[in-house]
């Protein structure tokens, strides 16, 4: 099967879709196994590869871009929903 | 791997190109120029928006660095200046400053030649003999350490801090480890990170200066955005899947690469330091070009995700597509597909083939933007015109 994430740093705890994934459909990134999409996950869009619990960093880049603000599952979608920047609040 | 050659310049630099520049001092004289450029096509033309107007003191700064940027730019083997005689930035006022250059300068204005059509006409007389002049300069070996390069980003989508610029990042490590130096600016895009430049800082003064510079671009933003400054972050960037101000910046810096910062530089001001350099430029990229070649960079990567075809007079500009529609979609204009590493190519394999390319557009290959004539001068301003 053909990798469809892609994890930009080895500390991430999310992964970008390179392109849409539909729920239940495997998520695969180079030199990982690959876990099943709990929900769809939009291209370009990240996804966790692990569970993450509330108020965790999330990790892109090998960097926090943003805290979580419930847990979030394996598989899950990490977007605005779920976090939120520890600046510039929306 | 390849030697890098280029045309040594009597202040020691090394230019990659031998170019004869055609420079107006003012907006006024942009037309005298372009006569020039009709005449003699062979002869860069870098037409600009400014040179008189605003009278604030940072902004004559700014006018002053970047036009004697480009004239003491390593790739530039000579000089037409045309100026007008009433404004700002006039030739008498640019002389002591351009006096030292080492290189073929000749200087006319409008006021003073005859109108404009005389002028273009010495003008174009000008720029032909600087040309037969500085044509048979032959090109000499030059060390790493001598080369500049400068990393900049523009018209991004949502897969260009994912694909192009860890490409850029990629390249730019390499660049540092083999000696050279590498610049990128654009503040408003480090918004949200400063913690990790800063971290990464040669010492607690350069930390300072780099949590100033991001700290003064979040505060512009709010004072001149108002409730707007979230949009730095736009509604676009979401969709594509960007959550926050950091992650979007994230993908911005992380062209620069991984390295040590030296040193932050001012717009436009050349770099004292090796190895990775900021500088405090905007994020809009046609001004950050303009200080990244006012700095002394002699060839600059260049990612773009929605596709600019923008270059730069004088200065070589590799384009970088975000995704391998676009670079099919705009093949004529794009060097490199960053878009293949969503296909499963291996980093290494495109940071390689991208230090390939990068050493061939040193000893002369031309890029996309310099085959199409893209180039494009445009500069900072702060202040309102007068």
């Amino acid at each position: 099967m053909e990798e469809n994430i892609l994890i930009i740093h080895p500390r991430d705890n999310v992964a970008v879709a390179l392109r849409t994934i539909e729920a239940g459909e495997q998520a695969l990134a180079q030199g990982m196994k690959g876990f099943p999409a709990s929900e769809d996950i939009p291209a370009s869009h990240k996804i966790a590869l692990r569970n993450i619990a509330e108020e965790e960093e999330i990790i892109k880049y090998g960097e926090t871009v943003a805290v979580s603000i419930r847990p979030i599952k394996k598989g899950e979608w990490v977007h605005t929903h779920n976090l939120e920047s520890k600046r510039w609040k929306r | 791997m390849m030697e890098l050659t280029g045309y040594q310049r009597k202040d020691g630099k090394f230019g990659i190109r031998n170019h004869v520049l055609v420079l107006p001092t003012v907006s006024c004289v942009n037309g005298v120029v372009n006569r020039i450029g009709r005449e003699v096509p062979e002869a860069v033309c870098a037409t600009h928006p400014h040179g008189c107007g605003r009278g604030g003191p940072r902004d004559v700064e700014i006018l002053f660095r970047i036009l004697t940027g480009m004239i003491h730019h390593p790739n530039v083997g000579g000089v037409v200046l045309v100026g007008l005689g009433c404004e700002v930035s006039n030739t008498k006022r640019l002389l002591p400053l351009i006096v030292d250059s080492g290189k073929p300068i000749e200087i006319f204005n409008v006021q003073e030649d005859g109108g404009s059509l005389a002028t273009a006409g010495k003008g174009a007389a000008a720029a032909r003999r600087i040309l037969s002049e500085i044509n048979s300069q032959p090109r000499v070996a030059f060390p790493w350490d001598q080369l500049l390069v400068a990393m900049e980003c523009g018209g991004s989508d949502a897969l260009s801090g994912v694909t192009a610029n860890v490409a850029l990042g990629a390249v730019s490590d390499r660049l540092v480890e083999k000696g050279a130096t590498v610049i990128f600016g654009e503040n408003t895009e480090m918004i949200g990170t400063a913690h990790v430049l800063a971290r990464r800082a040669k010492d607690a003064q350069v930390a300072k200066q780099i949590e100033e510079m991001v700290g003064r671009a979040e505060r512009i933003t709010h004072e001149v955005m108002g409730d707007l400054a979230g949009l730095v972050i736009s509604p676009g960037n979401m969709d594509g899947g960007m959550s926050t101000i950091a992650e979007k910046s994230m993908g911005c810096i992380v062209k620069g690469g991984s390295t040590t910062i030296n040193q932050v530089v001012d717009y436009g001001e050349i770099p004292a330091e090796h190895g990775l350099i900021l500088q405090d430029g905007p994020g809009y990229d046609g001004d950050s070009m303009a200080g990244l070649a006012a700095s002394g960079a002699q060839l600059m990567f260049f990612s773009t995700g929605r596709g600019t075809p923008v270059g730069f007079p004088a200065l070589p500009v590799i384009k970088v597509a975000s995704n391998t529609r676009i670079y099919q979609a705009m093949k004529e204009d794009m060097d490199v597909n960053a878009g293949s590493l969503v296909e499963g190519r291996p980093l290494n394999q495109l940071q390689a083939e991208m230090i390939d390319l990068m050493i061939r557009v040193i000893n002369g290959e031309k890029t996309k933007a310099e085959v199409n004539g893209m180039e494009v001068l445009t500069f900072m301003t702060v202040h309102p015109p007068f």
